[in-house]
């Protein structure tokens, strides 16, 4: 609950704190009773689920804790959470510093850098959809990027190979949202005070030592947020998954969210499925509470005190 | 302050009451409609498949609205992959079209589990409907002995297709024979052709390769028992010599490189073909509806052959069995009114698969699971290949249906999986029997 009241030292005395409340309560309720409607309701459904036969098509039956038990057991269950936990760990991993990298070079106001900026964006505006089947045609080992001349060492086994497969998803992925993660590092650099660079240059820093001193620090409300987007859009990766690869070869790109649409509706094991989506919902807001909370994010503290 | 609480909160509850007003209004308007999109909500409607045999479908239903006024069938057309979901919320729902589209085996199975669709016995035992169809491919509409589905597009048995070039440079022929067919496989590496194309990406297309093996070895009754289910069926000695031989295939370079990299939704397995890389493959008939579309004159030339899958030495099972989809079917859903019942009952009795409605199939490179075809064949674009596919599927003592559409919704999901791992060599033939035995009681 925390997270959800911030305390901090200064705080406000008891009648202001209610004043405020008394008003933004009011404030807050469409979008609270939006959260209840559209959030909450469907997922205590999604657990109710949990614990019943369905196939979508005859009656709902109760099954206790037989659904439980089956996806526990099912190995596909455990290869699925460890896809899923790698996928985070390498999708951060990469996309992270590119985009670090990028946010910080595309910040300079020369015009070439606005330029290169919009191309970079490009991969942002198309759907996940038509990225996918773009790679798929690019990566076809005879008729696709390999063919052409010159590069007929890119004609590999990419969306074939199980050991290999998960990286080039992750490299699509990557390609597709680094543009998003560069424009917020983009808009964060450019608002460090400039001040800061000139005490710093006074002081004699270089070029490596600004950023290391002046543009990191600056950014580190930046890089939480930027890196919780990454890490909860981790757990939700599926269209471009479901289309590049459909989870396979085998069950090597069956990640979670997959896994259970693949349940829900290929198998049409709604119950199961539902297991899958309480569980999701679970690590989802674990690694979001427990982001906020390790970083510090939540007492909100201000990195341009005496500014 | 105060004053302008009252106001604030007015807003704020007309604002909620549009709001919920709407979500309200919204719920009614979403969802599949029974009536159809046209807002006639008296008619009978149907959803049909977009594709290669829209306009086939479209002409039928619409002669058949200009014939009977009183009778209309409202019609929509959905893409393959978001109509096999669609169709599955609506029945459940019911809301269902009142003719239900659909490809038999265990989907039908479950329809009739959860009393979706109407029992059609008398029907198809009315004598103008009774000797229309290919009794092989009637029998895909059959549930416990009892009619619930009628065909209603062409035949789709599975048959090696060729590269006549390819065989002439190595001067090789139709291999009879599974033990034929693994030495022409050598033959093809060294004259560095690839024997067999295969999109081992899309799963399904992997599927014919254990079907037919299957029956090959042990006869239809290894299918039987697992759909059956009865306990340890896949652990049958045929299942598991046939995922062997498949592996074998695989060590011995039978499939092109990459195999698992390769695609059917583009057509990229089947380009293979006749661009000349790869000599055969083992497909539907809509590797000859790709050719025809993507290269015409492949098969105007006379390059592409075709040949039943090969026997397999001391095996039981008839070498005229096939493998594929008998047919796609109509079945009437039990939720529709009695008049939308009995406009579709019509429509079925007198429309279907009669007249113009065969000619317009033959058109589209499809053949009519009908009764005496062969002068209507003999008059289409190519009688040979027509004739191939039609007497192939007239004298199978036996049509086994896709794996994935004959078992339920998770077996069918589990059984392309593990059999891509078959492929890929993840798993043994003994680890594919046990995987599959536990869908077996699930």
């Amino acid at each position: 609950m925390s997270v959800l009241h911030p305390r901090t030292p200064a705080a406000p005395s008891r009648s202001t704190l209610d004043r405020r409340h008394g008003a933004s309560g009011l404030l807050v309720l469409p979008a609270l009773l939006m959260f209840l409607v559209f959030a909450v309701l469907p997922l205590a459904g999604a657990a109710v689920l949990s614990f019943t036969r369905w196939d979508g098509l005859s009656g709902i039956g109760w099954a206790g804790l037989h659904n439980w038990s089956a996806v526990m057991q099912d190995p596909v269950t455990g290869n699925a959470l460890l896809l899923t936990f790698k996928i985070i760990v390498v999708s951060w991993l990469v996309q992270t510093p590119i985009s670090l990298l990028l946010g910080v070079f595309t910040a300079g106001t020369q015009r070439y850098r606005a330029v290169l900026a919009a191309l970079y964006f490009i991969p942002l505006l198309l759907s996940s959809a038509a990225v996918a089947i773009a790679f798929k045609a690019i990566l076809d080992p005879h008729f696709g990027i390999g063919g052409a001349p010159g590069l007929g060492f890119l004609a590999q086994n990419w969306l074939g190979d199980p050991s290999l497969v998960l990286y080039v998803v992750i490299f699509v992925i990557a390609w597709q949202f680094v543009p998003f993660h560069t424009l917020l590092y983009q808009a964060a650099v450019r608002q460090v005070p400039t001040s800061l660079y000139e005490a710093a240059t006074i002081d004699g820093a270089g070029r490596f030592q600004q950023f290391a001193y002046v543009t990191l620090p600056q950014l580190r409300g930046t890089i939480i947020t930027s890196s919780t987007l990454m890490v909860t859009g981790s757990l939700t990766y599926f269209d471009v998954v479901f289309v590049l690869t459909g989870g396979g070869p085998g069950n090597s790109t069956r990640l979670l969210p997959l896994d259970m649409y693949l349940t829900g509706f290929a198998a049409n094991d709604m119950g199961a499925a539902s297991v899958l989506a309480v569980i999701l919902v679970v690590i989802g807001l674990a690694l979001a509470l427990a982001l906020t909370r390790f970083t510090g994010f939540s007492r909100m503290r201000s990195d341009q005190e005496g500014l | 302050m105060t004053a302008s609480v009252t106001p604030r909160r007015t807003v704020l509850a007309a604002g909620l009451a549009i709001l919920f007003g709407s979500a309200v209004a919204g719920c009614g308007t979403s969802g599949p409609k029974p009536g159809g999109a046209g807002g006639s909500t008296d008619g009978a409607s149907a959803w049909i498949l977009s594709g290669v045999t829209e306009q086939t479908f479209h002409n039928t239903f619409n002669s058949w609205n200009d014939a009977h006024p009183d009778q209309k069938f409202d019609v929509q057309a959905f893409a393959n992959d978001p109509y096999k979901q669609k169709i599955r919320t609506a029945v459940g729902a019911g809301q269902a079209p009142t003719l239900i589209y659909g490809w038999g085996g265990g989907v039908l199975e479950s329809y009739v589990r959860a009393k979706a669709v109407e029992d059609l016995s008398d029907l198809a035992a009315d004598a103008e409907v009774k000797g229309r169809f290919l009794s092989s491919v009637a029998n895909g509409g059959k549930v416990g002995g009892k009619t619930y589905a009628l065909p209603n597009n062409g035949i789709k048995p599975v048959m090696i297709y060729y590269n006549k070039e390819l065989f002439a440079q190595i001067g090789a022929e139709p291999p009879k024979t599974w033990d034929e067919l693994m030495s022409q496989v050598d033959d093809f590496k060294q004259a560095k052709i690839a024997p067999f194309t295969v999109s081992g990406q899309a799963k399904w297309p992997l599927l014919p390769w254990l079907s037919y093996l299957m029956d090959r070895i042990g006869g239809p009754g290894v299918l039987e028992d697992i759909l059956a289910g009865k306990a340890k069926a896949w652990s049958d000695p045929a299942v598991t010599q046939a995922n062997t031989k498949i592996q074998e295939l695989v060590d011995a370079g039978g499939f092109v490189s990459d195999f698992a990299s390769i695609t059917t939704d583009s057509g990229a397995d089947v380009a293979l073909l006749y661009t000349g890389k790869a000599a055969m493959t083992l497909a539907l008939p809509s590797a000859y509806q790709t050719i025809q579309q993507s290269d015409p004159k492949f098969v105007s030339d006379g390059k592409l052959g075709y040949f039943p899958f090969p026997t397999v030495s001391g095996g039981k099972g008839d070498p005229d069995d096939v493998v594929g989809n008998p047919s796609n079917y109509w079945s009437i859903s039990a939720s529709a009114s009695d008049d939308e019942k009995k406009t579709a009952r019509a429509y079925l009795k007198d429309a279907l698969l009669k007249g113009s409605y065969i000619d317009d199939l033959l058109k589209d490179g499809n053949v009519p699971p009908v009764a005496d075809l062969g002068p209507r064949i003999a008059k289409s674009s190519d009688p040979d290949y027509f004739d191939a596919v039609y007497s192939m599927t007239a004298k199978a003592p036996n049509f086994a249906l896709s794996l994935d559409q004959a078992l339920g919704p998770k077996a069918g999901d589990a059984v392309l999986t593990n059999l891509q791992q078959i492929f890929l060599k993840e798993i043994t033939p003994e680890k594919f029997a046990d995987n599959m035995n536990a869908t077996l009681s699930g």
